[in-house]
């Protein structure tokens, strides 16, 4: 075996040990955990232990294979999560492209002209403190307003507008300090070559913003999977896993482990959403490298 | 500030700011907009000034359980950090878990928060603004840890210092704006965090309660008020922590 | 090759004066009324302490910056046409290779960014290699190749469009001793097959006597000339290892030695950090 294939085995093997130990903490308080949870000057500080509160994981799991519902024609649990995780997932995919794009955009716009960026990028910070996501309900009825010809806004284009505008922040701060970090050395190569500022774009900023870009990406698909589950639950949309989480959040009275898996769902979607990213960045190895070159 | 320093500054995002409300309220005048669509920026501001006393008690109840938050999610963030940063097993071992916390949406854990903790408590909430907050501060903190010179530790090694006297002198300086900038980063989400998980259950009370209520009862202009209320906390804890940030890194020249 | 107005000088700066205004009013004179010309096919190196504005000579020669008065012109143009005509090849102290391209993508830009064909660029830029004695590593990324080895790439680059005049800003400063002299070698071997023109900044009295026609002493606070030597050591594509040991050349350095510490210099001692 490589060396890189024994450290990457070493990662994962210390990782894997890592969850279990997670697990193990978990089962452990349970076990010794009193039942009430502890209590600090009223509040509680560590929760209950009971099995309505804390299931054991085995149960979870077991969880998953069974039906969703007691009716005769209910699907098995981890089949509804599934469909509604791949929902979730295609409208968070679509806001984030939206998103990236927005940013992009945004982020081009300040680098070309100062004034832009001193005009817009307070704004552009000042956004993140809008809690859009408080408003949609309200961006699902600007939504039902527009109409024109065949197209009608769907309620998913709600979420995936919530979605996108947690996900263009990132990108916008990002790829302006990427667009801004080649050397002065590089800037002014370009110039003496006499190229344009679309030249220097394409042929030297872009390339060299792709270090910066790849961790706003993937802060931005992190932003849209949140933004999506969030969405979906505060507009209603059926059929996705935040649908699910509330759902079985309302049936956890008398089935107390249903909502731990649209929970595992919707943890799978941010993986998914992150491992896209990275394969991404596999596919842009090339500008990554030698950040230490001259 | 210096005069012309001011000029570009602050004029211009004011400028586009003022066009942008003009606009608005023009557009909603001129197209008749119903206020269930959209209020105009005067209507929002004539409720937010009737409801104050009812917005600034949301903006109390729903910035405790963000300040709570933020408080404790920075300090588990700093302390695992610190951890990481000395052990690499401890890092090896938490990089899936924080990771995960990292792309997952954590409010989804809200409802099960609630059954675990109690649905007539805060606590759930601070929790989930906590472990929204702890992502930014360990990542920056880490890295602000890691980004010592080699330089300067050859040279703490050279005068034989001690671990503790090492840390003193050049790690935790060279950290210290990292984790500042961390704090920047999480302190908005600790609010919107904070604010989100009202929407998964719990008490009534706070903001996000509040925008929920009153859109569902058709009050659209005090929906909007409430919204306002959370623009202005979730503004206050990002200049606070702007503040803090632009002291120490005063305090820590060429940082 | 470019046509050029007959008896043009490759560089003549007439009177250049730069004034770099700091805070509050004060400024710095970096040039004060510098007259320099260069002829086609001369090696000019520029020598003085950090702060005489020899760098900032070269920028203004390159249209990198204006001069705030005074004129420059590059083959009877003024600085500004040459560039956009590409009339100069320019290397830095930094090799400023991007990282994401391979060596011969490196000095393949210049022809891209102007419009070469794929062809001719592939031929240029290994013919350019060979010249440089990279052959072996046309297809390795910059991070693969020592300091020397990206310098080597940066001056393949600058001379990619065949230029008639290159600017070069302290191109081996960053170099060890070792690799500096053999590319000192190397550049007067490539001068000598390319019969350009060149304006060298450097800090280093051996290697501007070794490469130059002439010297040029600048003094600093305000930038000037103090003196212009002119070396005779014979036809570059004639220099080699053995002239490094000349009588010829050691009478050279000292001589330049003494116009550098000269009246009113002692205290730039030292203070070359660059």
């Amino acid at each position: 075996m490589t060396r890189r294939g024994q450290a990457a085995a070493r990662r994962i093997l210390v990782g894997a040990l890592g969850v279990a130990l997670l697990a193990a903490v978990w089962e452990l308080y349970k076990l010794l955990g009193p039942a009430q949870g502890v209590m600090i000057g009223g509040t509680t500080v560590l929760p209950r232990t009971s099995d309505l509160a804390m299931p054991h994981l085995w149960v979870m799991a077991s969880r998953v294979l069974e039906p969703v519902t007691g009716a005769a024609n209910a699907v098995p649990m981890w089949q509804a999560v599934l469909q509604g995780s791949l929902f979730t997932l295609g409208i968070a995919a679509v806001g984030w492209l939206v998103g990236v794009s927005v940013g992009l955009a945004l982020a081009l716009l300040m680098q070309r002209f100062r004034l832009a960026e001193s005009a817009i990028l307070p704004w552009i910070i000042l956004s993140q403190t809008v809690p859009l996501i408080a408003l949609a309900p309200l961006v699902r009825r600007w939504g039902s307003q527009i109409q024109f010809g065949d197209f009608t806004w769907a309620s998913w284009m709600s979420v995936a507008l919530i979605a996108s505008y947690l996900a263009f922040f990132p990108v916008s701060v990002g790829a302006l300090r990427g667009l801004g970090s080649p050397d002065a050395n590089h800037v002014d190569l370009m110039h003496c070559y006499a190229a344009g500022w679309w030249m220097t774009l394409w042929r030297l900023r872009l390339p060299a913003s792709v270090a910066h870009l790849l961790p706003a990406l993937r802060l931005a698909a992190a932003s849209a999977v949140i933004g999506t589950v969030v969405a979906e639950v505060s507009i209603g949309l059926r059929g996705c896993i935040g649908r699910l989480i509330v759902e079985s959040a309302g049936a956890a009275g008398g089935d107390p482990v249903k909502p731990w898996a649209p929970i595992f769902g919707s943890i799978i979607v941010g993986l998914v959403a992150a491992g896209f990213v990275g394969l991404i960045g596999q596919f842009l190895r090339r500008f990554r490298r030698g950040e230490v070159a001259a | 500030m210096s005069a012309p320093g001011l000029l570009r500054t602050v004029i211009p995002p004011m400028l586009l700011g003022l066009v942008a409300i003009l606009l608005w309220q023009g557009a909603v005048t001129y197209f008749a907009i119903k206020p269930f669509i959209l209020p105009g920026p005067f209507q929002i501001g004539e409720q937010f000034a009737a409801n104050l006393q009812n917005v600034a008690n949301g903006m109390v109840v729903t910035g405790r359980n963000a300040l709570i938050g933020l408080l404790v999610g920075s300090l588990l963030g700093i302390l695992a950090a610190i951890v990481a940063s000395v052990l690499r097993v401890a890092d090896e071992m938490a990089a899936p878990i924080i990771a995960a916390i990292a792309v997952v949406p954590i409010v989804a854990l809200a409802p099960v928060l609630y059954t675990m903790f109690g649905a007539g408590a805060e606590t759930a909430r601070q929790i989930v603004a906590g472990l929204a907050v702890f992502v930014p501060v360990y990542f920056n903190t880490l890295k602000g840890l890691r980004q010592v010179s080699p330089v300067h530790r050859d040279l703490m090694r050279s005068y034989a210092a001690s671990s503790r006297q090492a840390t003193r002198t050049v790690t935790l300086p060279t950290a210290l704006p990292y984790v500042f900038t961390g704090l920047r980063i999480a302190s908005s989400l600790a609010v919107i965090s904070a604010l989100i998980a009202e929407y998964f259950g719990g008490p009534v009370g706070g903001l996000g309660k509040s925008i929920t209520s009153s859109a569902s009862s058709s009050n659209y202009g005090l929906a909007w008020a409430y919204v306002l209320g959370s623009i202005l906390l979730g503004l206050l804890f990002y200049s606070a922590a702007l503040g803090l940030e632009k002291l120490v890194r005063r305090r820590i020249p060429g940082s | 090759m470019r046509t050029y107005p007959t008896g043009a000088l490759a560089v003549e700066a007439t009177a250049v004066s730069r004034v770099f205004p700091v805070r509050k009013g004060a400024s710095v004179t970096a040039l004060d009324a510098v007259s320099l010309s260069v002829a086609p096919g001369e090696f000019v190196s520029l020598i003085g302490p950090s702060g005489c504005g020899k760098s900032t000579l070269l920028r203004l020669i390159a249209d990198l910056d204006s001069p705030s008065s005074g004129s420059i012109t590059v083959f009877g143009k003024p600085a500004r046409q040459a560039r956009i005509d590409q009339d100069y090849g320019i290397a830095f102290q930094q090799a400023g290779l991007l990282p994401w391209r391979t060596v011969a993508g490196n000095i393949e830009l210049p022809l891209e960014l102007h419009g070469t064909g794929k062809t001719a660029r592939r031929a240029r830029a290994a013919e350019l290699i060979a010249l440089v004695g990279l052959s072996d590593f046309a297809d390795n990324y910059p991070d693969q190749l020592s300091g020397g080895m990206q310098q080597r790439v940066a001056i393949a680059r600058s001379l990619a469009e065949s230029p008639s005049l290159l600017l070069m800003d302290e191109p081996f400063g960053a170099l060890d001793e070792m690799t500096r002299e053999r590319m000192q070698n190397e550049l007067v071997r490539i001068c000598g097959e390319t019969s350009a023109a060149v304006v060298f900044v450097t800090h280093s009295i051996p290697e501007a006597v070794f490469l130059s026609d002439r010297v040029v002493v600048l003094e600093p606070r305000p930038g000037r000339i103090r003196d212009v030597l002119t070396v005779s050591l014979g036809d570059p594509a004639g220099r080699g290892e053995n002239l490094r040991e000349d009588e010829g050349f050691f009478h050279a350095v000292s001589q330049v030695r003494e116009l550098l510490h000269g009246e009113g210099a002692a205290g730039a001692r030292g203070v070359e950090t660059r």
